[in-house]
């Protein structure tokens, strides 16, 4: 730990989060502005540790008719079956089209667990005032905020099979009601990870260091 | 109250406190602690994001007119556009679904291209357009939530799974969409909001507030 790192905070100063200039503010000075862009200027992202836990806890919570509850109904002159997400993958596994089903299983089932799990470690750390490498923390989150749009994949193969497939009698696709609950755990993992500040990840360490 | 911090910058991933260094054309500058990027000096980004954003603008246009796929079943036949699909989901009482998907391909592309265009096009003439700190702000705020990238993959994969059971005709739109994905990466790689500050700086007395 080189002793020279100083913070923004630590000196009282606040980078504007829209056009990054640098500016003084004193604490407990009540709202303050950017002088070049007028964006509300704050130390941290404002109650970031209780917005995040609370969209994660809702996410974690619609995870489970997510996963439950059918996703599709696919009707035919011949066959009939309600696909949760699982049983989708399985299904596009056994019929032959191990790509399309490796990527799907990629976005509908890796990337949520990961997301879910990686805030909560996220989360727990941050508010232990955990040191440990946060490097690495800083890391996990970067590549949360790249990869949790992807999850939307099956959302959209959904609404595409459901709105084209509708051929009177012979063939019909029907959205399940999986699907509303999947589509909200991907927009509130996205929000989770919107509100955490990786900044938070690197104050214990601003605190233990001697200036 | 104010004091010159204007070659200091703040890492926005760790809050570490650097001071600026020139770059030379093409590089980006990275926190020396904890590695995110602080800025880049990316040559021509404002005029190349325009450019993107005009040729991803008439590739939107496209994609919204014209069928994405169709499919053939015993001399049935069904197409359907983008909005077609949305109207489709929401007459199926999805109407969340339905929704969901008519913001994060239509609403939030369009709205992105529209002010990536009013923003950038007004510089090339020389003018700063009034609002532009509004216009950074939504910019920001709204980049998760359009998801062009991610529908494309998910029209490939249904692509291929109607493959089974029908007869499948590739529209028009599928090939703009193909284009737009690229186009909006494109996008999203040239524009460098420093540089729209560092312009607007330039130019003495102008009301930035918005």
């Amino acid at each position: 730990m080189k002793a020279k790192e100083v913070t923004a905070a630590e000196l009282g100063l606040c980078s504007c989060h829209v056009c990054g200039l640098v500016s003084r503010r004193m604490q407990n000075d009540g709202p303050a502005h950017c002088s070049r862009c007028a964006s509300s200027l704050h130390f941290r992202k404002p109650g970031s540790i209780s917005r995040c836990w609370a969209f994660l806890i809702a996410a974690y919570i619609l995870y489970i008719p997510a996963n439950l509850m059918p996703i599709m109904d696919t009707g035919s002159l011949i066959s009939y079956r309600k696909d949760t997400i699982m049983s989708g993958i399985v299904h596009l596994w056994k019929t032959g089209s191990w790509t399309i089903a490796v990527i799907v299983f990629i976005a509908s089932v890796t990337i949520p667990l990961l997301k879910l799990i990686s805030l909560t470690l996220l989360l727990i750390t941050v508010q232990r005032h955990s040191t440990w490498r946060p490097e690495q923390r800083t890391r996990l989150y970067r590549l949360l905020e790249l990869v949790g749009r992807w999850s939307m994949l099956d959302i959209y193969v959904v609404t595409l099979l459901a709105a084209l497939v509708q051929i009177q009698s012979l063939a019909i696709v029907k959205a399940g009601p999986g699907a509303i609950a999947f589509g909200a755990v991907v927009i509130l993992t996205m929000l989770a990870s919107n509100y955490f500040d990786p900044r938070l990840i690197w104050d214990p360490l601003q605190k233990e260091s001697p200036l | 109250m104010t004091t010159d911090c204007s070659t200091i910058i703040a890492c926005h991933e760790c809050d570490l406190l650097q001071r600026e260094i020139p770059l030379a054309p093409g590089e980006t500058a990275r926190c020396h602690r904890c590695g995110g990027t602080l800025y880049r000096n990316a040559p021509n980004s404002l005029d190349l994001t325009l450019a993107f954003s005009i040729t991803a603008a008439v590739l939107f246009i496209i994609a919204n007119v014209y069928p994405i796929i169709g499919i053939e079943l015993q001399g049935n036949k069904s197409a359907l556009n983008l909005f077609g699909t949305v109207r489709s989901i929401w007459n199926q009482e999805m109407h969340i679904v339905s929704l969901l998907v008519l913001v994060t391909t239509i609403l939030i592309p369009a709205f992105q291209l529209t002010m990536m265009i009013y923003l950038l096009l007004p510089f090339k003439l020389d003018r700063v357009p009034t609002g532009i700190s509004l216009i950074m702000r939504l910019l920001q705020s709204i980049k998760p939530w359009g998801m062009v990238e991610v529908f494309m993959l998910g029209v490939l994969v249904a692509l291929v799974k109607l493959t089974h059971n029908f007869i499948v005709i590739p529209g028009v739109a599928l090939w703009s969409f193909g284009g737009l994905t690229l186009m909006l990466a494109a996008v999203a790689a040239s524009f460098n909001p420093r540089d729209v500050w560092i312009h607007v700086e330039r130019q003495p007395g102008r009301e930035v507030s918005g």
